[in-house]
């Protein structure tokens, strides 16, 4: 049994109030905007590796808010040393949402190292990161988007999603553009 | 006679150092609130200094390029962040450097220079030789300090900037303010 990536993504954001939105490059922005385009996603449309740390500044700086990254297995690997460094904080507020099909959905579907036994819930655990679960099933979204949106502890969510790739839905290109139109509706603009 | 013993240890025992008094009284002043550093010798008495203020977070990365994605993240959320490295640490960050020209996000980073005067390691010698073409090429406006007189004003210079015209900015701290390394010890 496998997660559909695409309902999983919008379960995850439905009824989401002020939660702050980092998703990663490749399907997990195209997956966002296709849940509904919204003013606090932050589509990281480069910088591969850097989606789980974005989320880490956001989240210390904006406390009161819960804040979300969503990202693939492939960019979660080229940040891994993001769950050591997490692991100091552990905001309350912060969520790694990966979506794990152990694939490069972006560039051919190559396999990824979790496609050859790396287990990225267990490394963030090894890392000292206490509340992590691998989802296998979409019935299990809904009570993970409830843990997020109650600020209680930091969470790390593998969803084994199924293999494939879905219709590139194109969100804002423009950094300048995402990052204003964001810090205007976060009101963080100085 | 062991080789090393040659090489005078200068000032290489004290701590803290004026200059990063100097750096840590800037980061009070303009409201820097999160300093993220990999650490370096150069660093250690600023690393001190903020690890002790109440005000300040540090965070500790496994890589530079952590620090960029976590002082974008620390803008877009209203917090003002000065990263800390070595030369070398450059090097390592230079596709990350694209999400902050992507977003015009304002950005600081305080360099200590290796491999530019009596460098004892032969291996710090190729990044320090290139950490400032290598900012330059990536966008940065590249300050630096030689003189430990000149330190603060740089690195107030250099925030204000960041933060007021919205610019990646680096400051190169000579590794002449260190001074030599002992390698006796």
């Amino acid at each position: 049994m496998t997660i559909e990536r695409r309902r999983a993504v919008a379960d995850l954001l439905a009824e989401r109030g002020d939660l702050l939105l980092v998703a990663g490059l490749g399907s997990p922005v195209y997956d966002a905007f296709a849940a509904g385009d919204h003013d606090l996603n932050f589509y990281n449309w480069g910088a591969m590796g850097s989606a789980a740390m974005i989320a880490l500044g956001l989240a210390l700086a904006q406390p009161d808010r819960p804040v979300i990254a969503i990202t693939g297995d492939g960019e979660m690997l080229m940040g891994i040393g993001a769950f050591a460094t997490i692991a100091q904080h552990r905001p309350p507020n912060l969520s790694i949402v990966v979506l794990d099909n152990g694939q490069y959905a972006e560039t051919g579907m190559q396999p990824t190292a979790t496609s050859f036994g790396v287990d990225l819930a267990a490394v963030a655990t090894a890392c000292g990161l206490p509340d992590v679960v691998t989802l296998q099933s979409n019935n299990e979204i809904a009570a993970l988007r409830t843990r997020i949106q109650a600020r209680r502890g930091m969470v790390v969510a593998v969803l084994k999603i199924a293999l494939g790739d879905q219709p590139h839905t194109i969100p804002l290109r423009d950094g300048v553009e995402i990052a204003g139109r964001f810090m205007r509706h976060a009101a963080t603009m100085p | 006679m062991n080789q090393h013993s040659v090489i005078p240890s200068a000032d290489v025992g004290q701590v803290i150092r004026p200059w990063q008094r100097d750096i840590h009284a800037c980061f009070t002043a303009a409201d820097i609130t999160h300093v993220p550093f990999v650490p370096d010798a150069g660093h250690k008495g600023l690393i001190k200094l903020c690890e002790a203020d109440p005000a300040v977070t540090t965070t500790v990365m496994t890589t530079e390029e952590e620090g960029i994605a976590l002082a974008t993240g620390l803008w877009l959320g209203g917090r003002r962040s000065v990263m800390l490295m070595q030369s070398s640490g450059v090097g390592n960050c230079v596709n990350l450097f694209s999400l902050l020209e992507n977003c015009r996000a304002p950005f600081v980073t305080l360099v200590t220079m290796r491999g530019e005067f009596a460098e004892f390691n032969p291996w710090q010698i190729p990044m320090g030789k290139r950490t400032g073409a290598v900012l330059e090429l990536m966008g940065f406006d590249v300050y630096r300090a030689d003189e430990a007189g000149a330190v603060g004003d740089t690195v107030r210079g250099a925030i204000d900037h960041a933060f007021f015209s919205r610019r990646p900015v680096a400051v190169l701290l000579a590794q002449r303010l260190i001074g030599r390394k002992d390698w006796s010890k």
